[in-house]
């Protein structure tokens, strides 16, 4: 079977001359296209250190992790920049929108990076504000916006270079429970509908509830892995 | 907040260079204008032999038909014709070496800006023996405004001769060292003490365009060669070296001022990129390569520098023209200022030539500022960088 994401025996390790802490301990997981997956754990378990692993945002002291079979751990950071902004989406758990520019503008700002035409840019700015339900809110910069309307916009801005997952840390963690709701509601359809993968790490039973397969994480180690109905 | 803090840098910056440049510059003409109009004129014509020993029978040749001709020259402004030797002034108390100016004050007028300077008295009223001396001289000698003073000074015969001589007015020029050491007499008064007559010393010319000074003496050398003709600058060799000396200082002082602001504003960019760390952090995460985050932050220098210049510009304009219309008053510092020759008040003068190397070095300074900071962007790594608050 070919996975969208694997890691095999993958570690992070801090402070490994002195008194080293295994932040992600031998993780082995594999993630096939269309999963909905929440990575759970107590706080300090490695739950973002091993999405910023699977994300390539961080290198691993040991292991590997593949993405439709390509191994990120051996490219250099320009490559593997490259590689993030065409197959890597993220939510971030604080929006980590840029203040100056509208909701349409941060959407946009990723496709400009891909150096799609205008026409393109427009196009797909419009499908996706439409997809998270904020059309009448493409003008508005983050301040203007909800907390649940920032992290939506988010959402549609990991959505805009067309991902093949997309790795959401925390995303509801400063959110109320309706915009909670509202959030996944989003998500699941884009995942029921497009087939887009995500990998979520979560604290939030709602979020955990909604998941279709949970991964328990305890001192960098993967202690379960369930599927849920 | 930010971005104004680097566009004030900027504009400050650039107004501190341009201003210093137009202060000096004002400074400098000021100094070669009082020179010019105090002692040295544009051009003088001496006999050869008389510069160097003053000696009173080196006399010019045929002066007054030289003289009448270039009082037709359109060129010419105005010119002098004078009388001059040294000797010593003595007042009922004491007495000082002074050089003498035998003039016709009518002439002199044209050359010299000494009879409107007069702080007491009038600038001769046509009566015999009567004298012009510098405040300070006074102030040394102890007289007043018409006092009586005696010349002492050596004749053509060889004999030490005197006249007594009263005094018509007192005037205060901007150099106190020339207000010490020079007194104006009649030409005539001064020519029969000397035994010299009509026999004069000294042409001062002045022109009516300032840029035709070598052109006018290179000619004035060509027709008459057996006569020393002089520009103020090789009369004044140490001004000309001072005004040189100026031109480079201004540059170190410009130098000084932008290094000062370029730790200005690698300090502001670089407080800016720390302070933005997660939005670049955010950014390397979703995949903006590390050129384009270079570029982002030297070019966010660049914008605010092309504000920040053309701020400075203004400011710099609106400054220098209000100064050089009221002046800066630097009566405070006076004393020493009027010894080097400095007036009291300096006008600071924009010149159009200093604009483009001052905004240059100034747009050079702001984008070598970013690239510190920018590099600093480079570094963050983004799985750190997101989550630092």
């Amino acid at each position: 079977m070919s996975y969208i994401i694997e890691s095999h025996n993958l570690s992070k390790v801090y402070n490994p001359d002195t008194i080293p802490v295994y932040a992600v301990n031998g993780v082995d997981l594999h993630i096939e296209e269309g999963e909905f997956t929440a990575l759970v754990g107590p706080s300090g378990s490695g739950k973002t250190t091993l999405l910023n692993l699977i994300g390539g945002l961080d290198y691993p002291s040991s292991g590997d992790v593949k993405i439709d079979g390509t191994d990120i751990t051996k490219m250099n950071e320009n490559k593997l920049i490259d590689f993030r902004l065409h197959n890597i989406g993220f939510v971030f758990q604080a929006y980590n929108l840029i203040p100056v520019l509208t909701a349409a503008e941060n959407i946009e700002f990723v496709m400009m990076m891909l150096k799609k035409t205008k026409q393109e840019r427009e196009q797909r700015v419009k499908e996706l504000l439409a997809e998270v339900g904020l059309t009448d809110r493409s003008k508005n910069r983050p301040t203007e916006l909800s907390g649940g309307q920032q992290q939506r916009v988010a959402v549609a801005r990991a959505l805009a270079s067309k991902p093949r997952f997309i790795l959401a840390d925390e995303p509801t963690a400063n959110l109320d429970s309706k915009s909670t709701g509202n959030l996944l509601d989003i998500m699941a359809k884009l995942n029921k509908d497009d087939k887009m993968t995500f990998i979520f790490s979560t604290h939030d039973q709602r979020v955990i509830d909604k998941a279709r397969r949970v991964i328990t994480l305890v001192d960098g180690k993967i202690v379960s892995d369930e599927k849920q109905p | 907040m930010r971005s104004m803090v680097v566009i004030g840098s900027v504009a400050v910056g650039l107004f501190a260079g341009m201003f210093m440049m137009a202060f000096f510059m004002g400074l400098i003409k000021q100094e070669i204008s009082s020179a010019v109009e105090t002692q040295l004129s544009h051009i003088q014509i001496h006999n050869p032999a008389f510069p160097d020993d003053k000696e009173i029978k080196d006399t010019i040749a045929n002066a007054t038909i030289l003289m009448g001709k270039l009082r037709k020259d359109s060129t010419v402004k105005g010119l002098s014709g004078r009388a001059v030797t040294t000797g010593m002034i003595s007042s009922s108390s004491t007495a000082a070496g002074v050089e003498i100016h035998g003039i016709i004050p009518d002439d002199e007028k044209n050359v010299s800006s000494i009879s409107q300077q007069m702080k007491q008295g009038v600038y001769f009223s046509g009566k015999k023996n009567e004298i012009v001396v510098g405040e300070k001289l006074a102030q040394k000698l102890g007289v007043k405004l018409h006092s009586k003073i005696v010349l002492t000074f050596q004749a053509t015969t060889g004999d030490l001769t005197a006249g007594s001589f009263r005094i018509a007015g007192i005037f205060r020029s901007r150099n106190s060292a020339f207000d010490e050491m020079t007194v104006f007499t009649n030409f005539n008064d001064l020519g029969q003490l000397l035994g010299t007559g009509a026999g004069v010393h000294e042409i001062a010319i002045i022109l009516r365009d300032d840029r035709n000074v070598n052109s006018v003496a290179g000619e004035l050398k060509k027709q008459y060669p057996t006569l020393l003709v002089q520009t103020w600058t090789e009369l004044s060799p140490e001004m000309a070296l001072v005004t040189g000396i100026f031109d480079q200082l201004m540059y170190i002082i410009i130098g000084i001022i932008l290094l000062a602001l370029m730790f200005g504003i690698i300090n502001t960019m670089l407080m800016a990129v720390l302070e933005r760390q997660r939005e670049f952090g955010m950014l390397m995460a979703i995949g903006m390569n590390k050129l384009k985050v270079f570029f982002m932050v030297v070019l966010e220098s660049i914008m605010l520098t092309c504000v920040g210049i053309p701020a400075g510009i203004l400011l710099t304009i609106g400054v220098v023209n209000y100064l050089a219309k009221y002046g800066i008053d630097m009566s405070a510092f006076s004393t020493a200022l009027m010894q080097y020759g400095f007036s009291n008040m300096v006008y600071p003068e924009l010149q159009t030539s200093m604009f483009l190397p001052v905004t240059l070095m100034t747009a050079l300074t702001a984008i070598l500022s970013a690239i510190y900071p920018a590099i600093k962007a480079l570094q963050f790594k983004p799985a750190v960088a997101i989550h630092k608050i």
